[in-house]
């Protein structure tokens, strides 16, 4: 064998370069880089989604599995990790005990009506699914409008459990457009208020929440949400898991190590492992750009359906409600929350509506996971 | 993908169950919680004493 033959591989791998589907992934891949570090979106999330995706667009990548001419299989260590984590749903669960233990439920507790406000706004989850129900068939509609949850892990789970053909672009959609939220919502929640509506004030009353409340509202909510949507109980019950440990006062140590290290060891493999389902031929497609552009569509109507809900309910309420806040009833926690607070500021530098809408934002977190459940109970 | 306008309609269906459901789900702990809030809040007379 002369010494051309035996580098013969140099040429098929360069070759295999031709396909420019492969350079347009590692665009992809470098501008999710680039979110992340230049503009602060969701890095933690996107940076290591985009170096995956740059990862498994290598032709003939060893991250992923690879058919050998030999008919026999060459397993990959991110295909390996996908049915490990994310094909059994253990990833994301794991991520919601964490998220579950970083959430204060305190303002909602001290206001339970504002939870009202996100039920209202998972209408763009259900908008959306009819609105993909005539692109896709019904159960890929109902992955991609879950990408209105504004929530990563229930997006993950949802379009697993209903064997979605579409999985990687419902999950990068999810947590794009979460970073995103800064951008989307104060557009719509100005062109559905006026300057009047965005200056009503809402004082904030501290109200003391006992001990007791706090420690049994998480179980609680599993039981009636497990109750009413059986396949959301591993969602929920995971998230209020995070958020007893957090609340109960004697597992303090374990709280910690599930809002940092335990949070931030999943996200680290989630987002790399998310990535190996954006390899180049299954994920360029006219179909991609649509479920893009629905999961845009979906934050849309999220965010105005709290706002609408809000007004309407100020038809009726002798104390208004500031409208704005019904946006904040999507699950993008914080983000969205802050962002009502600033709108609120820009308006009238005096009021104050973080309580309020971080109180409602949370309230859009347990109505996400519901969301989310009731859609596996119709299609599963 | 095909294009089917119709599957809009026929969908509306699980739109309206699912706000519903939504609402419901919500509605209970809504009450649950404010039930909680009063049972566990510390009596007034207790207060007064102190």
């Amino acid at each position: 064998m002369n010494i051309l033959q035996s580098l013969s591989f140099l040429w098929e791998n360069l070759l295999a370069l031709a396909d420019w589907r492969y350079l347009v992934m590692w665009a992809i891949g470098g501008l999710l880089i680039y979110l992340a570090i230049r503009h602060d979106m969701e890095p933690s999330l996107l940076l290591p989604m985009g170096f995956g995706t740059i990862l498994v667009n290598i032709p003939f990548s060893g991250a992923i599995d690879q058919l050998l001419a030999s008919g026999a299989v060459e397993h990959g260590a991110l295909t390996t990790l996908f049915n490990a984590g994310i094909a059994n749903e253990l990833f994301p669960l794991i991520l919601f005990i964490g998220i579950g233990a970083m959430i204060d439920f305190g303002p909602l507790l001290s206001n339970p009506k504002l939870m009202i406000f996100g039920a209202a706004a998972q209408f763009g989850i259900f908008f959306t699914l009819c609105a993909a129900s005539m692109f896709f068939d019904i159960n890929d509609a109902a992955a991609i409008g879950i990408i209105g949850a504004a929530d990563g892990p229930t997006s993950i789970v949802v379009a697993q459990k209903l064997n979605s053909h579409y999985q990687g672009a419902i999950m990068v959609a999810a947590y794009s457009y979460m970073a995103l939220v800064p951008i989307i919502q104060p557009p719509v929640i100005k062109l559905l208020t006026t300057r009047k509506e965005r200056l009503i004030r809402m004082p904030y009353e501290q109200k003391n929440v006992s001990k007791t409340t706090r420690i049994l509202f998480p179980i609680i909510i599993t039981v009636v949400a497990g109750v009413v949507a059986p396949a959301s109980v591993s969602l929920i019950g995971f998230l209020m898991f995070g958020n007893l440990i957090r609340e109960c006062g004697v597992l303090n140590s374990l709280s910690e190590t599930a809002q940092k290290v335990l949070a931030n060891l999943v996200t680290i493999f989630l987002g790399l492992t998310v990535a190996s389902q954006m390899q180049a031929e299954a994920f360029l497609k006219l179909d991609t750009l649509l479920i893009l552009g629905l999961g845009l569509f979906a934050f849309i109507f999220d965010t105005a359906g709290g706002v609408l809900f809000a007004k309407f309910l100020n038809l009726f309420l002798k104390k208004k409600v500031n409208p704005m806040i019904g946006a904040a009833g999507i699950s993008a926690f914080p983000m969205s929350g802050r962002v009502v607070h600033k709108l609120g500021l820009q308006e009238d530098s005096q009021n104050f509506l973080l309580m309020h809408s971080i109180g409602v934002n949370v309230s859009g977190q347990i109505a996400s996971v519901i969301a989310g459940g009731l859609i596996l109970n119709f299609f599963l | 993908m095909t294009f089917h306008p119709y599957n809009f309609i026929s969908s509306l269906t699980y739109m309206v169950s699912g706000m519903l459901g939504i609402f419901i789900v919500i509605g209970i702990i809504v009450l649950i919680t404010a039930l909680l809030n009063r049972i566990t809040a510390p009596r007034h007379d207790d207060d007064q004493q102190k």
